[in-house]
């Protein structure tokens, strides 16, 4: 693809997502938004991040991560934290969101350097199996982790809030298994668009550059990477810390969107990685697009199956082993290249005959 | 003609006159390695003047990958000295060496499929042309600059291996001997001091070896390029190799002059038999 | 006695996961494919059980035996219907295919059987056994677990090595084209794998719901992951790698939980895992095969 072709490409991407909020906007004035679907909207803003983010390491990087999940939780709960924490030196509510945002980020993107350096060095399903249990490591220790402030400063326990041995003035920040209550909703779905709209920046920017060059070259071919002198090492460190930090921005996104935030396997486990993955995968590799309107579909479609209650669930697996076969099974591709061409001779005989 | 000479010219580093002929580009001494046991190449030696086109040839199996990997520090040697124009490289990790100056291509093709031929190549001036990720990111001026620099090199190597009309391919459609000249303008674009082309031919047809002996002679008279090959076709190695080394079981069989070496009897026997 | 006897239940813990882990290293090391949905095939085999003997009131040794068969055609039907196809694709969409499946699983038994816990009934009624003057008691479920394991991993051992079917499964794990030129029927070598590692699933899914007697839709889906864990640990692929890998793991899981903390167990467990694999990157007895260049 030439420059020309993928700046037009990328042009597309940002107008699809500005298209949507422009219409999303417009429904909500004319009153047609039902309420389901606005408590959809972060969510949905949130699951694009993610599956974005989570392209730019299974993608670009061609690395396997079942911990997604695990970062996200990371920048949730710092983020909330942090909230909490500057609900009196800042009393600007859309400050302190904004300044939680950088913080979820760069804390998940540290925690992302950090397991990658050790994790980074092992191919394939290691790797993926690593990756998963480093997400359910960062759950199940958020999960019993106490934080308390006091007069005389903050107290960590693991134990219960009762071990942490503050004076009269404490106040419980994070309380185990019950989480954070009280982060402000400050969460809106423009905000959230925005922040897609900074996350695609971003990530196709990097791919159009000199560091996305050189992750590309790794992915596609490591030993010819490092022979033209590639330090295959850092680069894929960077993406992978990119990539944490980016779903550190969604998980903030996430806490300011709850009044509790809880570490638990349905919001921050292993199947919440996967089904990430499952938009990356549906969406297409490395292709960004495709990312997002797998994450919008998939999320939005067992919502709007809800009238089929039971059967919600069972539609959507279903959905996703055909349309896997559709379009992964060598089979289904050599059938469709038949009828593409089909499709094409008929067109040049109603051409030739006219 | 013209034209292409002058856009070669540019592409290429300048001349290194003065040491002339006698200076070494590559010095390798008692180089060994052994995988269990197996001697995979034992007391491996070899001087290679600069700007010489040196052939490294042998029967199947005697070692003479091994040599490329022990080269360009994808394995580490157990003894022996690599000296690339006086420096010592022993020991080497691959970017590093590569940063000092050996580039190379590979028996089994080794293209980053999924990027463009143009992108193939300025993957391969990464070295080169630098700016931080941020800098990419945020589009800032460093990036305009780099990129226009990168693009220009990218494409004036391309015209040297007449690859320029197919700069916006996926280099995984090129056609095979195509991608075979990718691989050696990638490799080409880190600026190397020395080039080790590994089996070049392999897989080609008559006239696609035929052009791509005219693409080596080119390569190694217009970047002033030392180029050490590796290679089964004999019709090409005599074509162009100056000087020959044998490699036979992981040892030096023999060495010299193109001619002399075809002609010698053990070079015969080791690689029909007795 | 307190530890011998946390330390026993986490070895019988480990038997189960190692059960487990043979579907996955079977499969994995035939068909070059992570199954996810095998955790979910314990399941069924649980249900399948539950229901002949809770609901229709027949023998345990009668429901063990359904589960299998349920197990059995369930596995060899997904095989067919879900991977086959997928032959030759990328093992990420093998993957997402298997995520499908785990979910219509879970699905479809939440549609049967409800989203509320059953309560298994033990499929063993032996008397529990008693010793050291009553210090230290050993539940039967927990013996016969070991050694249903112990029996499985010998015969599943002689099969490979003896049987002509084994062998093929051994020649299709180290090459896959070599052995179809040879005249291996490939497709019917990967179906026996599969059958092989639900029915083993279904053996799995008995030992864990009389242990663990509470039975829901997601049931199988952590004891699948940690088996998984433990294939990894063991080194996937290997037969002897999945019960040490097993053991290990059941052992650590029981001891964390007993002497540390029951909310932190899986964290250590993982964080063994990943301990083992940065120094061993293919784990315990797993090959290492480098790359050629």
């Amino acid at each position: 693809m030439t420059k020309k072709k993928i700046r037009r490409q990328n042009a597309v991407t940002y107008g699809i997502v500005i298209l949507f909020w422009a219409v999303v906007q417009l429904m909500d004035r004319t009153g047609n938004l039902s309420s389901l679907f606005k408590g959809l909207l972060v969510p949905l803003c949130m699951y694009a991040i993610l599956a974005v983010s989570l392209n730019l390491t299974v993608g670009v990087l061609g690395e396997l991560s079942l911990g997604h999940a695990g970062f996200m939780c990371l920048g949730a709960f710092s983020g909330a934290f942090f909230t909490k924490c500057m609900d009196a030196a800042i009393p600007s509510v859309g400050l302190r969101f904004f300044l939680a945002l950088i913080l979820g980020a760069a804390v998940a993107g540290f925690f992302g350097f950090l397991i990658g350096i050790p994790v980074l060095r092992l191919k394939g399903d290691y790797l993926a199996i690593v990756t998963l249990a480093f997400g359910e490591i960062i759950k199940n220790l958020l999960n019993v982790l106490y934080v308390g402030r006091d007069s005389s400063g903050f107290h960590f326990s693991i134990k219960d809030t009762l071990s942490l041995g503050m004076d009269e003035t404490g106040e419980v920040i994070i309380k185990g298994a019950q989480g954070i209550t009280g982060t402000p909703r400050a969460a809106t779905f423009t905000i959230g668009i925005l922040l897609l709209l900074l996350t695609l920046f971003i990530v196709l920017n990097l791919m159009d550059s000199r560091t996305g060059r050189a992750i590309m070259a790794i992915r596609d071919n490591r030993i010819a990477a490092e022979s033209i002198g590639i330090p295959v090492t850092r680069y894929k460190l960077t993406a992978f810390s990119i990539s944490a930090a980016l779903a550190g921005a969604a998980g903030v996104l996430y806490a300011h969107s709850l009044s509790t935030l809880q570490a638990t396997s349905n919001n921050f486990g292993y199947n919440k990685s996967i089904l990430i993955l499952v938009f990356v995968v549906l969406g297409g590799l490395g292709n960004m697009r495709g990312s997002i309107i797998a994450a919008v579909l998939l999320t939005a479609l067992p919502e709007l199956l809800r009238g089929l209650n039971d059967y919600r669930m069972l539609i959507y697996a279903v959905v996703l082993i055909v349309m896997t076969i559709f379009n992964s099974s060598p089979r289904a591709i050599e059938m469709r290249s038949v009828w593409m061409e089909k499709l094409r001779r008929r067109g040049q005989g109603k051409k030739e005959a006219a | 003609m013209a034209e292409k000479q002058k856009t070669m010219e540019q592409a290429g580093r300048p001349a290194k006159n003065g040491t002339g002929g006698a200076a070494l580009a590559l010095e390798v001494k008692n180089l060994s390695i052994a995988f269990g046991g197996l001697k995979a190449v034992d007391g491996f030696h070899i001087q290679i003047e600069k700007e010489q086109l040196y052939g490294l040839i042998g029967p199947n199996g005697a070692g003479k990958t091994t040599v490329f990997n022990l080269l360009t520090g994808v394995y580490r040697p157990d003894t022996g000295r690599i000296l690339l124009d006086g420096d010592n490289i022993t020991g080497r990790r691959t970017i590093e060496i590569n940063q000092a100056g050996i580039a190379r291509t590979f028996q089994n093709i080794r293209l980053f499929k999924e990027l463009s031929v143009l992108d193939n190549v300025k993957a391969g001036l990464h070295n080169h042309c630098r700016y931080s990720t941020a800098e990419g990111i945020f589009r800032l001026p460093a990036y305009f600059k780099a990129e226009k620099a990168m693009d220009e090199r990218a494409m004036e190597l391309l015209k040297v291996f007449d690859l320029d009309q197919e700069c916006n391919y996926k280099a995984s459609n090129l056609p095979y001997g195509k991608q075979r000249k990718l691989e050696i303008a990638r490799a080409m674009a880190t600026d190397p001091k020395l080039l080790l082309l590994d089996e070049p031919t392999a897989g080609m047809n008559p006239n696609e070896t035929a052009e791509l002996m005219e693409t080596i002679r080119f390569v190694r008279e217009h970047f002033h390029m030392t180029i050490l090959l590796i290679e089964h076709d004999m019709k090409l190695v005599s074509g162009i190799c100056e000087r020959l080394t044998v490699l036979n079981f992981g040892q030096v069989l023999t060495e010299g002059e193109t001619s002399e070496v075809l002609n010698d009897r053990r070079v015969i026997t080791a690689y029909l038999g007795e | 006695m307190s530890f011998l006897s946390y330390f026993i239940s986490g070895v019988s813990l480990g038997a189960v996961y190692a059960i487990i882990a043979l579907g996955y290293t079977m499969v994995y090391g035939i068909a070059r494919m992570l199954n996810f949905a095998h955790g979910d095939v314990i399941m069924v085999g649980g249900f399948a059980i539950f229901t002949v003997v809770s609901t229709m009131g027949l023998p345990p040794l009668l429901g063990i035996l359904a589960g299998i068969v349920v197990c059995t055609v369930l596995g060899v039907a997904i095989e067919r219907v879900a991977y086959r196809p997928l032959r030759g694709a990328s093992s990420l969409a093998v993957l997402i295919t298997a995520i499908g499946v785990s979910y219509l699983l879970q699905n479809v038994a939440l549609l049967i059987f409800g989203s509320n816990s059953r309560q298994f009934t033990s499929v063993v009624t032996l008397p529990n056994l008693v010793l050291a003057d009553g210090k230290l008691t050993i539940s039967s479920i927990t013996i016969v677990t070991i050694v249903t394991c112990l029996v499985i991993m010998v015969a599943l051992t002689a099969f490979i090595n003896k049987t002509k079917i084994g062998q093929a499964m051994l020649a299709v794990s180290e090459d896959r084209g070599a052995a179809s030129l040879m005249g291996i029927d490939v497709n019917k070598t990967i179906a026996v794998t599969f059958a092989i590692g639900s029915a083993l699933a279904a053996v799995a899914g008995a030992l864990l719901c009389s242990a663990y007697p509470s039975l829901t839709p997601y049931t199988g889906s952590m004891p699948g992951i940690k088996a998984f864990t433990a294939a990894v640990f063991g080194g996937i692929g290997s037969i002897p790698g999945a019960l040490i890998g097993g053991i290990v793991l059941g052992v650590i899981e029981n001891l964390s939980k007993a002497y540390i903390s029951s909310q932190l167990s899986d964290a250590i467990v993982f964080a063994v895992l990943i301990l083992v694999l940065l120094v061993r990157p293919t784990g315990i007895l797993g090959r290492q095969i480098p790359e050629k260049v």
